[in-house]
């Protein structure tokens, strides 16, 4: 009888990538103590070490795919998609971590050990199929996040940003909770797919409107977390307090994971009802472009105006989910690796030019970046270009393909609306390359020492992503095509 | 190996040779010279074919780009008979404003000729393009590097110009993308001629109320490129700010990608809308013809005057366009080129009065035509070419779209005719005030052409006078490929009608 409780080999490795996440974060946690001071970094090339090691354990628990503990997690395509993404997105960010912490002589084991914990949670959110992992993996990636936005801790920008977001973020889980609960309550179940079959069985389904209700409180807890329209109120406050590297981290890590549970528990469990969704979605969709893009018309600031562009990026992701198919599944997968790729690039550079105690985030800080630094400026402008969706760049076929998902299903004002908010975002986004390229640099700016290797890595990386996804979409299309047939 | 698969590689190659030359030597220039120099001798060599099979793509590059379960998009490029003359264009001006850069351009030299590498790469790839996704990366590509120039180069509100063209343009852009977008989920492809197909196999076809809104998605884009009046407030500014050599290329050859556009795509793919259309965009063309020359009457700057004088004659291209007769069109793309050749040749010797003179306000010119008498027949046959001086290029387009257009509706030839009277009074009155008469206090020193700068005028006049002389050189494959693309509407359109006719008295049989 117990045996048949206790897990098979199998479902360890597939959840390999969080047991080495883990260990290595503990480990870090555990030589903290034993090193001295100028050997901490050493502990920043373990993290990227552990990372390394989780993203070959994913790769691997992929050929050896499935599901795990009970179905409590479940290794698929997309899981693995969105476990690899954040691993990515945890590497790059320590690299652009190491000479910013250096510079503000915050140097620690924690910081690092902080990033793998978030990163575990993250995993488990990749791949939860039961709403129990997913209010556990969201809270683990939680609370290491709050925990980092308030990484220097004397900064008080820290503090404002950490505080903001610990309180929304957790009245948010609060909403997601209660969500859960009452579906517990009304099906008997939270595994996904067990969810999916008593809301699709006429005969079993509960109310219409509870099971609706429920699915909105869970929408208000997703919202929050990807920082949709009307919840997006935290994400450019936090983002601005944050030290650089921990708003690109949160960005786009937290965010991906997010809307990778987002999408798998409204297009599996909450499908069968996801006529009656669909109207809140398009409206939160449009409203979020919106938001997020016309704010942003009006920031000075650098990690302000990027908090903003990340609000409306989460609107196009939106746009994908209105789809409600599988193209737009892929279509949303597609695009938060290429948002991910394209904002940690421009945080990275921006982490560069920021100066010590980032006094450097104001977008005129930039001026005369294109003679100061002009390789470290032209990568700025790919990154910037892929923001606004030009040709060529990640973040073009990213829009391309959202869009076409939203036109397969016939969302034909979505689509134009949408295409319209991309336009006037070309505004704010070139006031990035204006200054950069068309401004003399003032008396007063600061001098721009070379990037250290770190971030040089993180930012040349992030753009070769970029043109890559832009010139050679193919391979991922095929795969997040494939993915995307396994939410079901 | 092929032509355009060459053509498109050289300035590619000399965008990254350019880049990775020394800052501060001869070489950035001397490799943008050459491998624009050679783009244009490879270009030749698209002519030949051409002239063999004008109504079909030539010189055909056709590779797998995008290859996946959801996207197959194929990097689909040819050449016909509408195009050749504006790859040639192309070809043609960019050596010339890489050697206008010398002098023009003072600093950072490199980023500039590496950008004008770009922009060649983008303008190729445009007046190429088959496949609509691959037109609207060029697009895009060719609009990048153009909004780099204008900012990073130009005069003292390049910042505010740059960013008003990008913006501008990118809003018609996303809504053409919408179009594409819409034609790829409901064709499943995005292949000009396999749209093209898919309609007149009758497989599916499209109603003509969702023609009128795809036909108004890809105009907007256009509309604002060329630009069509109201949507022309970009221009004056940009072409105002923007460097020398910018001004020029953004004259002679960016402004004919709307016009381009709308012949190529607009027409032939939604000929519903474009029927429904036109009688408005014809009225908007001629409003702009007239508009843009009686605001040319008033300018105080050169440049300024060129600039609105532009908008006029890039009215008759339209016009041209929207007859839908055989003369209309030829006469458009005709003009397309010689605009291109005659406007680009008055914004270069703008430049290079404005480097003589350090502005261009009219009233610091005069008198200066005995002082540099080259200059002054320079500017004078660029300017007779404007006014459309028989014999020289641009009375041949606009005799053909004014012909067109009485021969469809007489009252429009009647208006468009006025801004061609226009064209000549704001013009002579330019030149009057300031190469004639008395020169201003101070008086100016004003060399006369030297030899570098008459290296570039030298072509185009050539090239002028060629092409308002000896018609027949140029003309048959437009002609020809013209004729072919006016017939596919035509039967595209009676296809819709009696498609559109058997399905009710059926309806009805069957009750």
């Amino acid at each position: 009888m117990l045996g048949n409780f206790l897990p098979h080999g199998v479902e360890y490795l597939r959840f390999l990538p969080e047991i080495l996440l883990t260990v290595f974060g503990t480990l870090i946690m555990i030589l903290e103590v034993l090193t001295s001071e100028r050997q901490k970094h050493n502990l920043g090339n373990l993290a990227l070490i552990g990372i390394t090691a989780a993203f070959i354990a994913n790769v691997y628990a992929y050929s050896n795919g499935g599901a795990a503990f009970q179905n409590m997690i479940i290794v698929d395509a997309y899981g693995t998609f969105f476990r690899g993404l954040v691993l990515v997105v945890g590497f790059l960010c320590i690299l652009t971590s190491f000479s910013y912490l250096d510079r503000e002589k915050a140097q620690s084991g924690e910081y690092y050990a902080l990033i793998l914990f978030s990163l575990v949670g993250q995993c488990v959110l990749a791949t939860a199929y039961d709403l129990i992992m997913v209010f556990i993996g969201l809270e683990i990636s939680s609370i290491a996040t709050y925990v980092l936005a308030d990484y220097l801790r004397n900064d008080r920008r820290n503090n404002e940003s950490s505080l903001k977001y610990f309180l929304l973020g957790s009245f948010a889980t609060a909403f997601l909770l209660y969500g859960i609960a009452w579906i517990y309550g009304l099906t008997g179940y939270t595994n996904l797919q067990e969810i999916q079959r008593v809301l699709s069985d006429q005969a079993q389904r509960p109310s219409i409107l509870l099971a609706g209700l429920a699915a909105g409180l869970m929408f208000v807890g997703f919202g929050f977390k990807v920082s949709v329209a009307p919840f997006q109120v935290w994400a450019p406050d936090v983002y601005q307090g944050a030290a650089a590297p921990v708003s690109a981290f949160m960005s786009a890590g937290p965010k991906a994971a997010a809307f990778a549970v987002f999408f798998r528990v409204f297009m599996t469990s909450f499908g069968p009802m996801s006529e009656r969704w669909m109207p809140l979605v398009w409206g939160c969709a449009l409203l979020t472009m919106v938001v997020g893009n016309f704010a942003a018309l009006r920031q000075t600031n650098i990690k302000r105006l990027l908090g903003y562009s990340s609000i409306a990026h989460a609107g196009y992701v939106m746009v994908a989910l209105t789809a409600r198919s599988q193209i737009g599944v892929a279509a949303a997968m597609y695009y938060l690796a290429s948002y991910a790729l394209m904002n940690i690039g421009a945080f990275a550079v921006v982490s560069y030019v920021a100066g010590r105690q980032e006094r450097n985030v104001k977008i005129e800080d930039l001026a005369g970046l294109g003679r100061r630094q002009p390789v470290i400026a032209a990568l700025l402008s790919i990154f910037v270009f892929s923001l606004i969706g030009v040709p060529l760049t990640g973040g073009f076929f990213g829009k391309f393909y959202v869009f076409e998902a939203a036109l397969d299903s016939h969302l034909y004002w979505l689509t134009v609306l949408g295409l319209v908010n991309s336009a006037i975002s070309a505004y704010y986004y070139l006031k990035i390359i204006v200054a950069a390229y068309m401004r003399e640099p003032g008396p007063a700016t600061a001098e721009l020492p070379a990037p250290a290797p770190g971030v040089r890595i993180a930012i040349w990386a992030t753009a070769l992503g970029t043109l890559a996804l832009g010139i050679f979409p193919s391979p991922l299309i095929t795969f997040a095509s494939y993915s995307a047939s396994a939410l079901r | 190996m092929n032509i355009l698969a060459v053509l498109l590689a050289l300035p590619l190659i000399g965008f990254f040779v350019v880049l990775a030359s020394p800052r501060d030597s001869k070489l950035p220039f001397f490799f943008a010279i050459v491998t624009s120099l050679a783009a244009f001798f490879v270009s030749l060599g698209l002519i030949g074919p051409v002239f063999a099979d004008p109504a079909h793509f030539t010189s055909v590059l056709n590779l797998p780009w995008i290859d996946s379960t959801t996207f197959q998009i194929r990097f689909h490029l040819g050449i016909d008979g509408i195009n050749v003359w504006l790859i040639l264009l192309t070809t043609l001006l960019i050596p010339i404003g890489v050697w206008i850069s010398q002098t023009q351009i003072r600093e950072r030299h490199k980023g500039f000729y590496a950008l004008l590498m770009l922009f060649e790469f983008g303008l190729i790839g445009v007046f190429s393009a088959v496949d609509l996704f691959v037109f609207y990366v060029f697009w895009e590509v060719a609009l990048v590097p153009m909004y780099l120039m204008v900012g990073s180069w130009g005069g003292a509100r390049r910042g505010y110009a740059a960013v008003k063209f990008f913006v501008y343009t990118m809003l018609g852009s996303v809504l053409m993308l919408g179009s594409i977008i819409y034609l790829y989920s409901f064709t499943g492809t995005s292949d000009y001629q396999g749209i093209l197909n898919v309609f007149s196999s009758g497989r599916i076809t499209i109603s003509p109320s969702d023609s009128v809104i795809l036909f108004l998605g890809f105009f907007a884009a256009f509309a604002i490129k060329v630009p069509i009046f109201p949507l022309h407030a970009w221009l004056p500014v940009a072409y105002v700010e923007a460097p020398a050599p910018a001004t020029f290329l953004l004259a002679a050859v960016m402004s004919k990608m709307g016009a381009y556009g709308l012949l190529r795509f607009c027409v032939p793919l939604f000929p519903v809308g474009a029927h429904r259309c036109a009688d408005w965009i014809v009225i908007l063309a001629i409003i702009g013809i007239i508009y843009g020359a009686l605001v040319a009457l008033v300018q105080r700057n050169i440049k300024r005057l060129i600039a609105y004088s532009s908008i006029s004659h890039l009215g008759f291209i339209v016009l041209g366009i929207f007859t839908f007769s055989q003369n209309g069109v030829d006469g458009a793309v005709y003009q397309m080129i010689a605009h291109g050749l005659s406007t680009g040749a008055l914004f270069l010797l703008a430049g290079t009065m404005e480097q003589r003179r350090g502005s261009t306000e009219i009233s610091d010119f005069g008198g200066i035509a005995p002082l540099a008498p080259g200059l002054a027949s320079a500017f004078m046959i660029a300017m007779l070419a404007s006014m459309g001086l028989p014999t020289l290029c641009n009375f041949i387009g606009e005799y053909l779209v004014l012909q067109g257009a009485a021969l469809t509706h007489f009252p429009w030839a009647v208006f468009a005719a006025i801004g061609v009277i226009l064209s000549a009074a704001y013009m002579l009155w330019m030149y009057q005030r300031t190469f004639l008469g008395k020169s201003p206090e101070p008086k100016i020193a004003m060399p006369d052409l030297t030899l570098s700068e008459w290296v570039p005028v030298v072509p185009l006049i050539l090239f002028m006078v060629w092409l308002g002389s000896y018609t027949q050189s140029f003309m048959p494959p437009i002609t020809a490929a013209n004729a072919q693309l006016l017939e596919q509407t035509r039967i595209s359109n009676e296809y819709r009608v009696q498609l559109a006719a058997p399905t009710a008295p059926e309806a009805l049989h069957a009750r």
